[in-house]
C-alpha cells in the first residue's frame, strides 16, 4: 500500500467531497434478536450460544419482538416512514464467524425509509437525509491470536452472533470528515436518548463504513466512490475520511483515476488499506427468508411507540432555550446526555439562575467531568447543593471566586454549601468598619501608588482593589471595597 | 410374546399398552427382531440402537405400572427421517458431511412424539439432504423397496417407506419438499400425508427448502396416519411460519364415507407420460368413490405444467442457502489443510455428493446478481399462479384426486444417469407442495406385475381430514391398503 499523494495546493478548494455514512448499532436487548441468548459484552467466547445462533442443522429464528420496537422507536425519531410490511432477507457469504453462511437481513423491503438528521455546519443546521434503516443480525468475531512464526490461527467467538442491529444509511450528503463526526455525534446522541443503543464505539457497539468520492465543484454527477470499513472511533471517521478525500483528489490531480474498492483504515498507520476491489466484490445472492414471515406491523401499534418516544435531542435544546433563556450554544452543551440536561434543569430551579447554573456546568462541573472521566450520574455533587451554590452567587452573598474555592471544597465534602462557607471562614467581609480598616491599611502601605491616585492618576485605583481583594483572600464584599478604598484614599488627602 | 404384534395397527398396540394386554417392551422386541431380519437387505435404517429403543419401552412400562396417564401412542414405535434431529442420535440426513453428527436438542416433533409416549425406533435412510426420488442418493446405501428389492422405495423418505411396509415398524416419520412423503409411500404401498405447509413445525428438520419442507406421517392405514399426524401437528412458538389454525383430525370423522363430497379430477394435467395401469386404476377408484356417494367434476390446474421449471428454481436456491453451514468450522466433517477456503472446498467437496452439489450449483446461479429477475423472482410468480389455480379448484372441489407418480416403482439405477428422468417422477406431487396445501398419498391398487399403485388427494389448506377420510373410505372398498409384500410375510 502505497502513501496517499498529497493533494496539490490549492486543488482541494476545486473539489467537492461526498460521503455518505453506514452506521450499524447494536441494539441493547436484553436477548439476541432470533433466540433467547444474552447480548452481554465481555462474557468469556462461545457462553453465550444456543442451537439457533450456532447455525446448527434444523433451527429456525423467532424474531425478538423488541428489537423490533427499538429499531422502529429510531426511526419514529428521525422521521422515517415506517413499513406497515418489512421483509426479512438472506444475504449469503462464507466467513467462519457467520454460522449459517447467511446474515438474516432486510434488502428490498427495509423496515424504515427516508427520514433525516441535522447536523452543524458552520454558524448554521444542514438536514443530512437518509435513505433506510433496517434490522438485521451480527456476526461473531474472528480473533486472531499470534502463533509461532507460520502459523495462522484463527478462533471464533459466536457470543456476538444474533446480537440485533440496526443499519442506518445516509445519503450521499455529508461534505467533510467533520460533518461526518458531527452526524455521527447526534446519530449516537438520539440513540443513547432513546436508550436503544449504548453508542460504545470502542466495543463494537456503533460502527461505521463511510462511502467517499470527490466530484469538480459544480458538477451533479457523482465520481467513483470508496468504501472505507472499520471506522471505530469518532476520531477515525474524521481521519480517515480526510485521508480519502486527500487521496483522491490527489490522483486525480495527477492524472490517475479513483478505482471503486473496499478500504479497510488501519489505524495505527493512518492509511485506508485496499480490502477488496470491486470485481472481487461479493454477490450476497439476497432472496427473501423463507424461515421468517414477511413483518407486518399494525399502525396503531406504531402509534403507540410514537407515544412512547422521550424528549429528543432537538426538543430539548429549543425548550432549553425557551424556558431557559440561555443561548443556543449553552443548551448544545448542556443536552450531551439527557441526565446532564436534567441536571442543568435541576441545577437552575434550585438556584433561580439559569444562565449562571449553565456557566457553572460548563466551566466548573465539566472541567471535573473531563479531567475524571466522570459521567453526570456519578459527578459527586448533587444538582441540589450545587443549585444551592450557585443561588448564593447570583444573590451576591458570596462572590464567584468565593464559590469557587467552595465548589472545590463540595467535590470532597458532603456538607451543604452555605456550612462549607462558614466551615472554611469563608464569609465575605461586607461590614463597611472592617472594610474601611483594611482599606486604611492597604493605603498606607503604599503611599507612593496613593499619591500617584491623587494626583490624578485613576488607574492606580485598580492596583488598590487588587491588594486588598489579596489581602482579604477573597472575601471582601467588592462594591464596598472600593467605597471603602476611595473613602481611605480621600480621608488621607 | 405374540407373533401377530406386527400386523396389529399402531391404533390397537397403543390402546394394548394402556389397558395393559400388551406390555410396551413386548412391542418392542417383536419389531426389532422383524427389523433385524429384513432391514439389512432393505437398507432401511442408518441408526437403530436396541438397548435405548428397549430402555424407551422399559420407561413406558413402568410408567403404566405406577398408574401415570400414557399418551396416544403410548409404547408404539415410530421410526425417524435421518434428518429430524434427536437429541444424542446420530443425524446424518443420509450425508457424509454430517457422518459423527449428534444433534444437542431434539426436534419439536420428537418432543411431542415423547410427550404421546411413541417410542423412537432408529433413523431412516434417505435421499441425502432429502434430495431424490429415489433413496439412491443416500452416501451410505440405497434402500430397496420390499414388494420388489431390485425396485426403488422412492424417495427420498425411502427407508422410512419402506420400513413401514416391511412391517418392521407401525409408524414412521417423513419429510416432503416435493414428493418426498407421498412418492415413496405409493411405491411402498402405504399411507403417507405431506401435512399443510405450516401444520407441523419445522423446528430440527434439518432444512432442505425452507419454503416446501414439511414433515409428514407414513403408515398402513389412513387412522393410523391420522393418529400420527394428530400427535405432531400443532403451533410451535419455534418455528415462525408455523399455522395458528393448524388442527388435529378426529378419528371418528373418518369413518363418515365419502356422501356429497365432491372430488376434482384434473384431467387435462394428467396428459401424456402417465403409466396406462395407473391411469386405469385412478379411472376406478374414482368410480368406486362415485358409488360410495362421492361426485366428481373436472378441474383445471392450468399453471401445474410449470410446475417442475419452478419447483427446481426455488427448490435449489433456498437449498444452496441452507446447505451454506457445512463448512468445516463448528461441526460434521472438517477437511483439507492450511487455508480457509481449501478448508471450505475440500470439506464439501468431500461431504456433498453429486445430487447435493448440483442443486447447490443450480441455486446459486438463480440467485445471482443478474439472474436473479428472470429465475427466481419469476418462478416465485408463477408460484402464485400456481397456489391461484388451487384456490379456484376448491371453489368447486372439496378434494383433488391425481396420480402419486407417472409409474410405478423403476429399477434401482434405472434413473440415476438421467437427472430430468429423475425429477420428472415427481410432476405430480410438486404442484401441492408449491400451493403449499396438504396432499395424501394412499395405496389405491396394483400393477399386474403386482407393484403398488399409490394415489393422491389434495385438499384445502388445513383439511387434512378430509384426505384422511376419503382414504379411508376407499380402504373399507378395496382390498389395496390390506396386503403386505411377500418378504414381509415371509420374516413372519
Amino acid at each position: 500500500m502505497s502513501t496517499a499523494p498529497k493533494a496539490i495546493a490549492g486543488a482541494r478548494e476545486r473539489y467537492e467531497p461526498v460521503i455518505g455514512l453506514e452506521v450499524h448499532a447494536q441494539l441493547k436487548t436484553a436477548s439476541k434478536i432470533f433466540c433467547c441468548c444474552s447480548t452481554r459484552f465481555g462474557a468469556p467466547p462461545n457462553t453465550q450460544v444456543c442451537p439457533v445462533c450456532l447455525g446448527l442443522p434444523g433451527v429456525l429464528p423467532v424474531l425478538n419482538e423488541r428489537a423490533v420496537r427499538d429499531a422502529v422507536m429510531v426511526g419514529l425519531a428521525v422521521g422515517s416512514k415506517i413499513a406497515l410490511r418489512s421483509v426479512f432477507a438472506r444475504k449469503n457469504y462464507f466467513y467462519p464467524d457467520l454460522p449459517k453462511g447467511y446474515q438474516i437481513s432486510q434488502y428490498d423491503r427495509p423496515l424504515c425509509e427516508g427520514g433525516s438528521i441535522d447536523i452543524r455546519s458552520g454558524e448554521g443546521w444542514k438536514r443530512i437525509g437518509l435513505v433506510r434503516i433496517h434490522l438485521e443480525e451480527d456476526a461473531g468475531k474472528s480473533l486472531h491470536p499470534e502463533g509461532r512464526a507460520g502459523i495462522h490461527t484463527t478462533r471464533v467467538d459466536l457470543n456476538r452472533a444474533g446480537v440485533p442491529l440496526i443499519e442506518i444509511v445516509s445519503e450521499p450528503d455529508i461534505r467533510s470528515g467533520e460533518e461526518a463526526t458531527d452526524y455521527m455525534a447526534r446519530l449516537r446522541q438520539i440513540l443513547v436518548y432513546l436508550d436503544v443503543c449504548d453508542g460504545n464505539m470502542e466495543e463494537g457497539s456503533l460502527r461505521c463504513d463511510a462511502n467517499v468520492s470527490v466530484r469538480p465543484k459544480g458538477s451533479t454527477s457523482f465520481g467513483t466512490k470508496t468504501e472505507i470499513k472499520n471506522l471505530n472511533s469518532f476520531r477515525f471517521v474524521d481521519r480517515a475520511i480526510a485521508y480519502e478525500i486527500e487521496r483522491q483528489i490527489g490522483l486525480i490531480e495527477s492524472g490517475g483515476r479513483v478505482v471503486q474498492e473496499t478500504l479497510l483504515w488501519n489505524s495505527e498507520q493512518g492509511v485506508a488499506e485496499s480490502m477488496r476491489s470491486k470485481e472481487e466484490a461479493h454477490d450476497y445472492r439476497y432472496f427473501p427468508e423463507p424461515d421468517l414471515l414477511p413483518l407486518d406491523l399494525d399502525p396503531a401499534w406504531i402509534e403507540s411507540v410514537r407515544a412512547s418516544l422521550p424528549e429528543l435531542p432537538h426538543a430539548l435544546r429549543e425548550r432549553l432555550v425557551r424556558e431557559h433563556g440561555i443561548p443556543e450554544y449553552d443548551a448544545e452543551v448542556l443536552i450531551e446526555t439527557r441526565s446532564l440536561a436534567s441536571y442543568y434543569e435541576d441545577v437552575a430551579a434550585r438556584s433561580g439562575q439559569p444562565k449562571l447554573a449553565s456557566n457553572w456546568i460548563m466551566t466548573e462541573v465539566n472541567a471535573i467531568r473531563n479531567r475524571d472521566g466522570l459521567s453526570i450520574e456519578r459527578f459527586p455533587i448533587q444538582a441540589d447543593r450545587l443549585g444551592a451554590l450557585v443561588g448564593m452567587i447570583g444573590a451576591g452573598s458570596i462572590s464567584g471566586k468565593i464559590g469557587k474555592q467552595v465548589f472545590e471544597h463540595m467535590l470532597t465534602d458532603p456538607a451543604a454549601p452555605d456550612e462549607i462557607v462558614k466551615r472554611h471562614g469563608l464569609l465575605p467581609i461586607d461590614d463597611e468598619a472592617s472594610l474601611l480598616e483594611l482599606a486604611d491599611e492597604i493605603v498606607a502601605a503604599n503611599p507612593g501608588p496613593a499619591a500617584e491616585f491623587r494626583a490624578g492618576k485613576e488607574k492606580t485605583f485598580g492596583f488598590f482593589v487588587g491588594q486588598a481583594m489579596k489581602r482579604s483572600g477573597g472575601r471582601a464584599h467588592p462594591e464596598k471595597l472600593q467605597a471603602a478604598l476611595r473613602a481611605a484614599l480621600a480621608k488621607q488627602a | 410374546m405374540s407373533a401377530s404384534v406386527h400386523k396389529e395397527t399402531a391404533e390397537d398396540l397403543a390402546r394394548s399398552v394402556r389397558d395393559g394386554s400388551r406390555s410396551a417392551s413386548e412391542i418392542a422386541r417383536a419389531f426389532l427382531e422383524r427389523t433385524g431380519r429384513t432391514s439389512d437387505r432393505l437398507g432401511t435404517y442408518l441408526h437403530l440402537d436396541p438397548e435405548s429403543i428397549l430402555a424407551a419401552a422399559t420407561a413406558v412400562d413402568d410408567r403404566r405400572k405406577s398408574g401415570e396417564p400414557l399418551g396416544p401412542l403410548a409404547g408404539v414405535p415410530v421410526a425417524i427421517k435421518d434428518n429430524i434431529c434427536i437429541r444424542g442420535v446420530p443425524t446424518t440426513c443420509g450425508s457424509r458431511i454430517l457422518e459423527a453428527y449428534r444433534p444437542p436438542y431434539d426436534a419439536h416433533v420428537i418432543t411431542r412424539l415423547r410427550q404421546a409416549g411413541a417410542i423412537l425406533f432408529g433413523k431412516t435412510n434417505c435421499d441425502e439432504f432429502a434430495m431424490g426420488s429415489s433413496n439412491e442418493n443416500s452416501a451410505y446405501k440405497p434402500v430397496r423397496n420390499p414388494w420388489d428389492p431390485e425396485r426403488v422405495p422412492g424417495g427420498s423418505s425411502g427407508g422410512s417407506a419402506a420400513t413401514v411396509a416391511a412391517r418392521e415398524a407401525p409408524l414412521a416419520l417423513g419429510s416432503d419438499t416435493g414428493g418426498s412423503v407421498r412418492q415413496p409411500a405409493a411405491f411402498c404401498g402405504v399411507v403417507g400425508l405431506k401435512p399443510t405447509y405450516g401444520s407441523v413445525s419445522r423446528y430440527g428438520l434439518v432444512a432442505f427448502a425452507s419454503s416446501l419442507d414439511q414433515i409428514g406421517p407414513l403408515a398402513r392405514s389412513a387412522r393410523d396416519a391420522a393418529l400420527l399426524f394428530d400427535s405432531i401437528v400443532g403451533r410451535d412458538p419455534r418455528d415462525m411460519t408455523s399455522r395458528p389454525e393448524a388442527k388435529g383430525v378426529d378419528l371418528e370423522e373418518l369413518e363418515r364415507g365419502v356422501k356429497g363430497i365432491r372430488i376434482g379430477i384434473p384431467g387435462q394435467f394428467l396428459g401424456e407420460g402417465l403409466d396406462p395401469e395407473i391411469r386405469a386404476c385412478l379411472d376406478q377408484v374414482r368410480d368406486g368413490l362415485a358409488r360410495e356417494g362421492a361426485t366428481e367434476l373436472d378441474v383445471a390446474l392450468p399453471h401445474a405444467r410449470y410446475a417442475i421449471a419452478t419447483y427446481y428454481l426455488i427448490a435449489p436456491a433456498e437449498a444452496s442457502s441452507n446447505l451454506a453451514r457445512y463448512d468445516g468450522v463448528r461441526y460434521g466433517l472438517r477437511a483439507g489443510n492450511g487455508d480457509l477456503r481449501g478448508m471450505y472446498e475440500t470439506t464439501r467437496g468431500l461431504g456433498f455428493g453429486r445430487e447435493v452439489k448440483r442443486r447447490i450449483l443450480l441455486g446459486t446461479y438463480a440467485l445471482s446478481a443478474g439472474y436473479y429477475d428472470a429465475y427466481y423472482l419469476r418462478a416465485q410468480k408463477v408460484r402464485t399462479l400456481i397456489r391461484r389455480d388451487f384456490t379456484e379448484a376448491f371453489g368447486k372441489a372439496d378434494v383433488l384426486l391425481l396420480p402419486v407418480t407417472p409409474t410405478p416403482p423403476f429399477r434401482l439405477g434405472e434413473k440415476t444417469e438421467d437427472p430430468l428422468a429423475m425429477y420428472l417422477n415427481d410432476i405430480y406431487s410438486i404442484p401441492a407442495s408449491l400451493a403449499g396445501v396438504p396432499a395424501l398419498s394412499f395405496p389405491a391398487g396394483f400393477t399386474k406385475s403386482g407393484l403398488p399403485i399409490g394415489l393422491q388427494l389434495v385438499g384445502k389448506p388445513v383439511d387434512e381430514t378430509t384426505l384422511l377420510r376419503v382414504a379411508r373410505a376407499w380402504e373399507k372398498a378395496s382390498d389395496a391398503a390390506r396386503r403386505a409384500p411377500a418378504l414381509a410375510e415371509a420374516a413372519a
